[in-house]
């Protein structure tokens, strides 16, 4: 196997990752929202339905992040240098979110001032998906520039390249998505009118996932021209389509009460779309000075993490199937 | 201060909070696993109760230890990119491995914490193991890639500092990753049980009686004290490497400026840079020589023999490995008059209130000896942050905002730490915790 076949892997897998951690973590995310828009009579059984379904399988499921960061930095360490070096700020309010995230929920739990750290895990939340969505988009936009003896150059005129408008959009079109991704989640695991709460948040997320997504779309177009082509080009828009009808049928199925129909689409959209999304960003790791082969760390190093991965998924795959088996089993019927 | 200072600052923040609570996900586990197992052999509640208590503990301080660590994993590439780059072609595959054996350990918290009535108790108990097992090679395999940061190995650069070809595999087939991770482990097992048993010999002294504490002080000092008196075993093995490998690192440890033979040992004192002498230290003849080679006479390179510039702190460096060497004779010793009287006088040892008091003070040592250890290893190392190959100043980030996140990072440090102690004081949590966290 060549070394750009390798390079090419890892990033598939740092990829898989990241989809993995849209589905579960980004979804934790999306309940953090709707715990801080609980409202109506039923407003703390919402919480508890949230809490309810975070409370056993969070910290798995932020684990995905760890495994992309340390995916990143092994198999890509010299574009994930100029990363930490041009986000040095939203990296650390991203981490800032997810700490204050995870701690307010762990000490609303524990029974520490429920209201304020209920507050306080609800905008957390919010930080996280946004900042983090709006990284992706100042790399897809070229906002980052690195010098060829690996530099970075935030800017020319001084203004933070992930405050963007383009970014921005994809910022909130991630939490968007984190939301119906949660809102399509908890109508399975809820019941009675706490389940029609929830689908109604349901309808209303995946309303505004579309609309955010024709408007990224079009920011895109003016500040990301060269993604626009990618992935409308073969052969990445054959999967765009794929994920927009699925999206679609996750829309339908929620309409017609199929939930479990819904969910499951919901969350074939979302990782559907990152799919295509790599396959239009698969030449550069940062737009346009790093491109991703020659980024790569040298080939022993990518085989080792290219092998370690069935060995590690071995273990974890039938240990998380126990998790969810053992959680979540009885809202599938 | 600048903004090399800052950047380590919060590095040492971090791990220094950090390092606290991967402890307690090591050890913790373990202790718990040895109770629910001495519930399901003896049917006995109170060692129920007591994996109940734990268990909870563990909850709440597994995640604020899932959180710091995330902070780490950050932090290594924003403060210190540069170092990524070799990093991570070097060794980062360490960090993978681990993010698999921390995978297991989150997911098996996850059935633990929640599982007490959905999983068949001989389960429950065996993921207890599942935890204590992965939470154990999880702190190894980290240790990898420190102990890559003392002993760069398995790489070749170009001159640009490149990483052009890697040995993925060679970190692990050394004797320093074997030793570090020896000793680093056993400092987790000897710190937290310790820390337990002298909260548990306070419950005692104010008058609790039931076997409830009694049986928590046994099981707790079994496991510290295994592992307190197999530490300095470990690490006089450490010292031996350290000698052979990091000899600026040694002789800081011991404040010795003259390279000799027959090198004393010095204790305390106080480490004077310009006469290069440890002033007032208690010196005890050719023992240096001995703890570097096991043999007397062995030659010791002195601080006077390397450029000053390659000097770390000496003082807090010599200090730090004086006060871990202090607080681990201290427990051991202490660990072994408690089972000397314990084997004498059975149960009646939980009414002597100087065992109870000297466990009382001996209990935070542990972790003393921890902080103070992990102190040596990295501020020895300095001024390098990969040994021989890069300067720590050389890795540091190029932006401009590292005092501002210093400040907010070390404010949610704080606030962290003083809201856990509290919650974990308070001890029983709010009306409904009970059935959310346990019996469910």
């Amino acid at each position: 196997m060549t070394h750009a076949d390798l390079a090419y892997l890892c990033a598939a897998s740092a990829l898989a990752g990241l989809i993995a951690y849209t589905l579960l973590g980004g979804a934790d995310f999306g309940g953090g929202v709707w715990d801080l828009l609980a409202s109506g009579p039923r407003k703390s059984q919402q919480r508890h339905a949230v809490g309810h379904a975070m409370g056993p399988v969070w910290e798995a499921n932020h684990i995905w992040l760890i495994f992309v960061l340390v995916t990143l930095f092994t198999c890509f360490p010299q574009g994930y240098s100029a990363l930490c070096v041009g986000l040095f700020v939203p990296l650390h309010l991203i981490l800032l979110g997810i700490m204050l995230r995870g701690a307010a929920f762990i000490f609303r739990k524990y029974g520490a001032a429920p209201h304020h750290w209920g507050k306080v895990f609800g905008v957390a939340s919010i930080i996280s998906p946004v900042l983090l969505g709006a990284s992706f988009g100042a790399v897809t936009a070229g906002g980052l520039r690195v010098s060829a003896a690996g530099a970075v150059i935030t800017g020319s005129d001084h203004v933070a390249p992930w405050l963007q408008l383009y970014p921005l959009g994809c910022g909130i079109l991630a939490l968007s998505t984190c939301a119906y991704l949660a809102a399509v989640y908890l109508v399975v695991e809820t019941r009675g009118e706490l389940r029609e709460d929830f689908r109604r948040r349901a309808i209303f997320a995946g309303t505004a996932t579309a609309a955010l997504s024709a408007i990224v779309l079009g920011l895109a177009m003016r500040d990301a021209p060269w993604f626009v082509r990618q992935l409308l080009s073969f052969p990445a828009w054959p999967v765009v389509v794929v994920g927009l009808v699925l999206f679609a049928s996750s829309a339908i199925a929620v309409f017609r009460r199929h939930y479990v129909a819904s969910c499951a689409c919901a969350a074939a959209e979302v990782a559907i779309l990152l799919v295509g999304w790599g396959i239009a960003h698969r030449e550069f790791l940062i737009y346009p000075d790093v491109q991703l082969v020659p980024a790569a760390a040298p080939s022993a190093t990518l085989r080792f993490v290219l092998w370690s991965l069935p060995v590690g998924l071995i273990l974890v795959l039938p240990s998380m199937w126990l998790l969810f088996h053992t959680f979540k089993r009885e809202h599938l019927h | 201060m600048d903004r090399l200072a800052f950047a380590r600052a919060q590095m040492g923040m971090s791990l220094a909070f950090h390092i606290v609570f991967a402890a307690i996900g090591i050890a913790l586990p373990l202790a718990i696993f040895v109770v629910e197992g001495l519930f399901l052999w003896s049917g006995e509640q109170h060692y129920l109760r007591l994996a109940r208590r734990w268990a909870k503990v563990t909850g709440l301080l597994f995640a604020i230890g899932a959180i710091s660590g995330t902070a780490l994993s950050f932090e290594l590439g924003l403060l210190w990119p540069k170092y990524m780059q070799v990093m991570g072609a070097a060794v980062g595959q360490a960090f993978g491995l681990e993010g698999f054996a921390f995978f297991i350990e989150g997911i098996f918290i996850g059935l633990y914490l929640y599982g007490w009535r959905r999983l068949k108790p001989v389960t429950h108990w065996l993921c207890a193991g599942v935890i204590a097992l992965s939470g154990a090679a999880s702190g190894a395999l980290v240790l990898a890639v420190n102990a890559w940061m003392q002993l760069p190995v398995g790489f070749k650069m170009d001159a640009a500092g490149k990483v052009i070809s890697t040995d993925p595999s060679a970190i692990f087939r050394t004797y320093a990753w074997v030793v570090m991770s020896i000793h680093s482990t056993l400092a987790c097992y000897e710190a937290v049980p310790l820390l337990m048993a002298g909260i548990y010999a306070m419950a005692l002294l104010k008058g609790r009686r039931d076997a409830y504490c009694r049986s928590a002080m046994l099981v707790c000092m079994s496991i510290g004290g295994i592992a307190a008196i197999l530490q300095p075993m470990s690490g006089d093995a450490i010292a031996k490497f350290v000698y052979r490998t990091q000899p600026a690192k040694f002789a800081a440890m011991e404040a010795e400026f003259e390279t000799r033979t027959h090198a004393p040992m010095h204790l305390g004192g106080f480490p004077d840079l310009k006469a290069r002498t440890d002033r007032d230290s208690i010196e005890i003849p050719d023992l240096l020589s001995f703890l570097a080679a096991h043999d007397f006479s062995a030659r010791v390179t002195g601080l006077n023999d390397i450029p000053q510039a390659l000097w770390p702190n000496v003082r807090v460096v010599h200090w730090a490995f004086d006060l871990m060497a202090v607080c681990g004779t201290i427990i051991a010793i202490a660990t072994i008059i408690f089972w000397v009287e314990f084997a004498v006088r059975r149960q009646r040892v939980f009414e002597i209130r100087t065992v109870l008091w000297m466990l009382v003070i001996v209990g935070p040592l542990g972790l003393v000896a921890l902080e103070a250890g992990w102190f040596v290893t990295e501020l020895g190392r300095q001024p390098w942050i990969i040994q021989g190959i890069m300067l720590t100043k050389d890795a540091v980030t190029p932006s401009a905002q590292v005092p501002f996140v210093f400040f907010a990072f070390a404010l949610l440090y704080v606030s962290l730490a003083v809201i856990v102690i509290l919650l974990i004081r308070r001890g029983k949590y709010a009306p409904g915790a009970e059935s959310v966290e346990v019996l469910r």
